[in-house]
C-alpha cells in the first residue's frame, strides 16, 4: 500500500512539475548561461551585443527575412527591430514564444532596441498583464517602461489638428496626408495633459479591431486603451486595443 | 503481333502528339508571363467610360496629397469619362513591392509613380510596362499633341537630362515626374564658433575635419561646441547616394550601362577608411543608425545634414515641419550647399525624384486614358503645384520659366511656409546644377547594387562604433559579403535585355512539356533506327 501511495505522490509531483513547465506566469525569470538580465541589458552601453532572453508579445512586420517583434521578460521588454528571421519562423512567433536573442543595443530617436540580431526559440512561455502607466504619463519615470505591454485609463479623446489647421477626431499619417491602411494619430487627454498616441499600421493595420476602433472615435469620447510604449523623439505609444472607459 | 504494333504505334503517336502540343507550348510560354504589346489606338473612344488606378508617392505631406487631389479633379473635369482613383504611398520601397506582387496578379495600376531602378526590374515581365516612344511622338495624343484638352508640354519642353533618365535599353518607359538632388543643411552658426569660414563650395576634406573638430568633448562628455551631451557632427541620410556620388566625383568605377558591378574597388575602400575613420572620431552617422538629419541639425546636434533637396522643409530652426519638441529647437543660421565635392571646379551631384510609368492592359483605350492622364501630371498646375511643397524641381521648361514659377523663387524668405527660405534655396541649388547632375545606369539588378553601395557605408560605421577592427582583412570580408547578400557576385551582373539573367527554375508544367518533347524524339530516333535495322536485316536476308 505504501509502494503504491509513493508511486502515487510521486506521479502526482511529475504531472505537478510539467503543468508548471508549461506556462512561467509568476515563476522566476531566470536567465539561461551568457544571458543577460534585464538590468544587465539596461547597463549596457549602446553598440554593444547584448543577449537577452524574453517572450514575443506582438509582431509587427516580416519583410525579406526581417522580423521587428516586440518581447518582454518579467523585468523590462525589448524592441527587436528587423531581426534575421525567415518567413517559416515568424510564423512560430505566436505570442508568448520564448525566444533567446543576440544582437546589437542601439538607439533610433530615443527609441532603445536591438539590431542586427539573430534568435532561436526555447521551451517557455509568457504573456505580460498590460502595466497601468497612466499615472507616468508626463513623468521622467515613463522611460523606464520603454517597450512594455501598458494601459492607460479615462483617457478623453480631443481634436488633432491636420497640415490646414484642421481639426478632426484622428487622423491618417501625422499631418492628415494618409488615407485608409496609413497609421492613426490622435489625441487623448489625462490628468490635464494631452498626449499623441498611434495606431501603427504594420503593427495594426486596416481591418483590425482597434483600427477600426479608432476612427470610430469621435471627440470627447472616454476610453482606456492598451498598446506598447514605443519611443519616436518622446513617448509615442502603439496602440492594440480601445475600450470605452470603465 | 499486338506488342508489335504498339511499338510501331507509339511513335506515330509521339509524332502527332509533339504536333498537338506545340501551339500549346508555344502559347503558354507566352502567355505565362505577359500580355500583348500595347498597340496605339487610331483615335482616343470618348463614348465609354474608364476607371484608371493611380499610384502615388508623397512624402508624408499633406500638401502634396492635395497636389494629386487637385490634379485628378481638374483631370476629370476635362475627360469625365475617366475616372482616376489615388492611391497614397509614402515609400518608394512598399510602391515597388506591391507592384511586384501585383504583376503575378495582373492587377497592376494604370499610372504609377516609380523610380527607372524598379522598372528595370517590372520590365522582367513582357510588355508589362507600356514603352511610351509611340505614345510621345502621336500627333494628336502625344506631348502637346493637337487632340489633347490640356496645355501639356511638347517633347523639348521637358529637361533633357532629366527625360533621358526614363531611358531603359534605348527605349522610353518614364516620364520624369519631379526632380531633387541632395543638399548639404549646414549650421554656419556653429562652423564659425569652430572657427572656420565656409568656403564657396564644400569639399570632402573640409567636411571631415570640421566634424572632427566638433566631436571635440570635454572630460564630462560635453561637447565644446553645443554645451550638449550628443553632437553628431556629420550625418547623411542616404549613404547609397553618398558612395554613389563619392565614386562619381572621383571619376570611379560603379557599374557599366550593361549591368557589369564594379563597385568593389579601391576607391571604394578608400572611401570606406575615411567614412571609419570619422566614424571612430565620433564625426559621422547615418540616419539608419542614429535618425533623421533634421532632427540632430534643428536641435543643434548636427553641423553638416546631407538630405535631399525634397526634405528641405524640415531643415533648419524656423522650418515649417519639425519632428522634435518646441524646447528642444536651437537657434542657428542654416545654409543650403551644394554636397561636398573632391573637384569643386567640376561639381557632380545626384539626381533623383519621383518618375512616372503606365502598365500595360488588355484595353488599348485604357492604355490611351492612362497616358491622357499621365502627361497632365506634367502641366504647369501640376508641376508648379508640387514642386512648391519641397525643395522640388518642375521637370519641364515650360513650367521652370512661367511667370508664376520665377515669382515663387522670387519671393524666398517672405514666411515660413510657401516661401521658407531654406526650401526655396534647395530649389534653386539644383536649378543651378542641372548640367551638373548625374544617374546611375538602369538595369535589372540596379536597384540591389544601390542598396549595396550604400550598405557597405552603413557597415563600416557600424563596425567602428561596435569596436571592431576596420582593416584589409574586414574589407575583403565585407565586398564579399555584401556581393552575396545582394546577389552582385555573378560576373557581369545582370542586364535588362535579359543576357545571362538567371530567370530560376522551370516551371513544372515547362519541365514537363520539355520531357514530353524529349521523350518524342527520343520515340522517333529508336522507331528509325529499328527501321534501319529490320531493313539491313531484310537485305541480308
Amino acid at each position: 500500500m505504501k509502494k503504491i501511495l509513493a508511486l502515487l505522490l510521486a506521479c502526482v509531483l511529475a504531472f505537478a512539475c510539467v503543468g508548471c513547465g508549461g506556462s512561467d506566469e509568476g515563476a522566476a525569470d531566470v536567465k539561461s548561461e551568457g544571458v543577460m538580465t534585464y538590468a544587465e541589458y539596461t547597463a549596457a552601453a549602446l553598440d554593444t551585443q547584448v543577449v537577452i532572453e524574453a517572450y514575443v508579445q506582438a509582431k509587427q512586420s516580416w519583410w525579406e527575412n526581417q522580423a521587428t517583434v516586440y518581447a518582454q521578460d518579467k523585468d523590462g521588454a525589448y524592441f527587436l527591430y528587423n531581426m534575421a528571421c525567415s518567413e517559416e519562423d515568424y510564423a512560430k512567433l505566436t505570442p508568448g514564444t520564448k525566444i533567446k536573442v543576440t544582437g546589437y543595443k542601439a538607439e533610433w530617436s530615443g527609441e532603445v532596441e536591438i539590431i542586427d540580431a539573430t534568435f532561436e526559440i526555447q521551451e517557455g512561455s509568457y504573456i505580460a498583464e498590460a502595466l497601468d502607466v497612466t499615472a507616468l504619463l508626463g513623468t521622467d519615470e515613463l522611460i523606464k517602461h520603454q517597450n512594455e505591454f501598458v494601459s492607460f485609463k479615462g483617457l478623453t479623446i480631443e481634436a488633432i489638428t491636420d497640415a490646414d489647421g484642421v481639426e478632426h477626431d484622428f487622423l491618417y499619417n501625422w499631418d492628415g496626408s494618409g488615407e485608409d491602411g496609413s497609421d492613426l494619430y490622435f489625441n487623448v487627454s489625462v490628468n490635464g495633459a494631452t498626449y499623441q498616441f498611434t495606431v501603427e499600421s504594420y503593427l495594426c493595420g486596416a481591418g483590425t479591431e482597434v483600427y477600426e476602433a479608432v476612427k470610430a472615435l469621435k471627440v470627447g469620447d472616454k476610453i482606456d486603451a492598451e498598446g506598447f510604449l514605443y519611443w519616436y523623439e518622446g513617448v509615442n505609444p502603439h496602440i492594440t486595443k480601445v475600450t470605452a472607459a470603465q | 503481333m499486338k506488342l508489335w504494333k504498339m511499338k510501331i504505334v507509339s511513335p506515330v503517336l509521339c509524332v502527332l502528339c509533339f504536333l498537338l502540343l506545340l501551339p500549346f507550348v508555344l502559347s503558354g510560354c507566352h502567355g505565362s508571363r505577359g500580355m500583348a504589346e500595347f498597340v496605339m489606338p487610331e483615335t482616343f473612344d470618348t463614348t465609354r467610360n474608364y476607371e484608371i488606378t493611380f499610384w502615388a508617392k508623397n512624402d508624408t505631406n499633406k500638401a502634396q496629397t492635395k497636389v494629386y487631389e487637385k490634379a485628378i479633379a481638374d483631370f476629370e473635369e476635362l475627360y469625365p469619362n475617366i475616372t482616376v482613383n489615388l492611391r497614397l504611398y509614402t515609400d518608394y520601397g512598399k510602391i515597388y513591392n506591391d507592384v511586384i506582387t501585383n504583376i503575378s496578379t495582373g492587377t497592376t495600376p494604370n499610372v504609377c509613380i516609380t523610380y527607372p531602378d524598379h522598372i528595370a526590374t517590372y520590365l522582367t515581365g513582357t510588355n508589362v510596362v507600356v514603352p511610351l516612344d509611340t505614345l510621345m511622338a502621336d500627333t494628336e495624343y502625344g506631348l502637346g499633341g493637337s487632340a489633347l484638352l490640356f496645355d501639356g508640354p511638347a517633347q523639348d519642353e521637358i529637361v533633357p537630362q532629366f527625360l533621358s533618365e526614363g531611358i531603359i535599353g534605348g527605349t522610353q518607359y518614364a516620364l520624369p515626374y519631379m526632380r531633387s538632388t541632395e543638399a548639404c543643411y549646414v549650421n554656419k552658426t556653429f562652423v564659425e564658433k569652430l572657427g572656420y569660414t565656409l568656403p564657396d563650395a564644400l569639399t570632402w576634406d573640409f567636411i571631415w575635419e570640421v566634424s572632427a573638430a566638433a566631436a571635440e568633448q570635454d572630460a564630462d562628455g560635453t561637447y565644446f561646441v553645443n554645451g550638449q551631451k550628443v553632437m553628431i557632427p556629420f550625418i547623411y541620410k542616404s549613404t547609397d547616394n553618398m558612395m554613389i556620388q563619392m565614386l562619381r566625383q572621383q571619376n570611379a568605377d560603379y557599374s557599366t550601362e550593361a549591368g557589369e558591378i564594379l563597385l568593389f574597388n579601391d576607391t571604394t575602400e578608400a572611401i570606406l577608411y575615411d567614412v571609419a575613420a570619422a566614424t571612430g572620431k565620433g564625426a559621422f552617422s547615418t540616419f539608419k543608425i542614429s535618425s533623421y538629419p533634421a532632427n540632430f541639425l534643428n536641435a543643434g546636434q548636427c553641423i553638416f545634414a546631407i538630405d535631399s533637396t525634397a526634405g528641405a522643409t524640415w531643415m533648419g530652426t524656423d522650418a515649417p515641419l519639425c519632428d522634435i519638441a518646441e524646447e528642444n529647437l536651437v537657434s542657428f543660421e542654416t545654409v543650403v550647399m551644394e554636397i561636398p565635392q573632391y573637384d569643386t571646379e567640376n561639381p557632380q551631384m545626384i539626381s533623383q525624384g519621383p518618375s512616372v510609368c503606365i502598365f500595360n492592359k488588355d484595353d488599348p483605350q485604357e492604355v490611351l486614358a492612362s497616358w491622357l492622364f499621365m502627361q497632365f501630371l506634367l502641366t504647369d498646375d501640376v508641376q508648379i503645384g508640387y514642386a512648391q511643397t519641397e525643395g522640388y524641381v518642375p521637370v519641364t521648361t515650360k513650367a521652370q520659366d512661367s511667370d508664376v514659377y520665377q515669382d515663387y523663387l522670387s519671393r524666398a524668405g517672405e514666411d515660413n511656409e510657401t516661401y521658407y527660405k531654406t526650401k526655396i534655396e534647395a530649389s534653386r541649388l539644383l536649378l543651378d546644377n542641372i548640367d551638373n547632375t548625374f544617374v546611375t545606369p538602369v538595369f535589372s539588378g540596379s536597384a540591389s547594387l544601390r542598396d549595396a553601395a550604400g550598405q557597405l557605408i552603413e557597415s563600416v560605421t557600424k563596425s567602428i562604433r561596435r569596436k571592431e577592427t576596420v582593416d584589409d582583412a574586414y574589407m575583403e570580408k565585407l565586398f564579399a559579403d555584401t556581393a552575396s547578400l545582394y546577389r552582385l557576385d555573378s560576373a557581369g551582373g545582370v542586364s535588362v535585355s535579359g543576357d545571362g539573367e538567371d530567370l530560376g527554375p522551370l516551371p513544372t508544367a515547362s519541365v514537363i512539356l520539355l520531357s514530353v518533347l524529349g521523350g518524342t524524339w527520343v520515340c522517333i530516333l529508336a522507331y528509325l533506327v529499328r527501321q534501319k535495322i529490320k531493313t539491313r536485316k531484310k537485305s541480308e536476308n
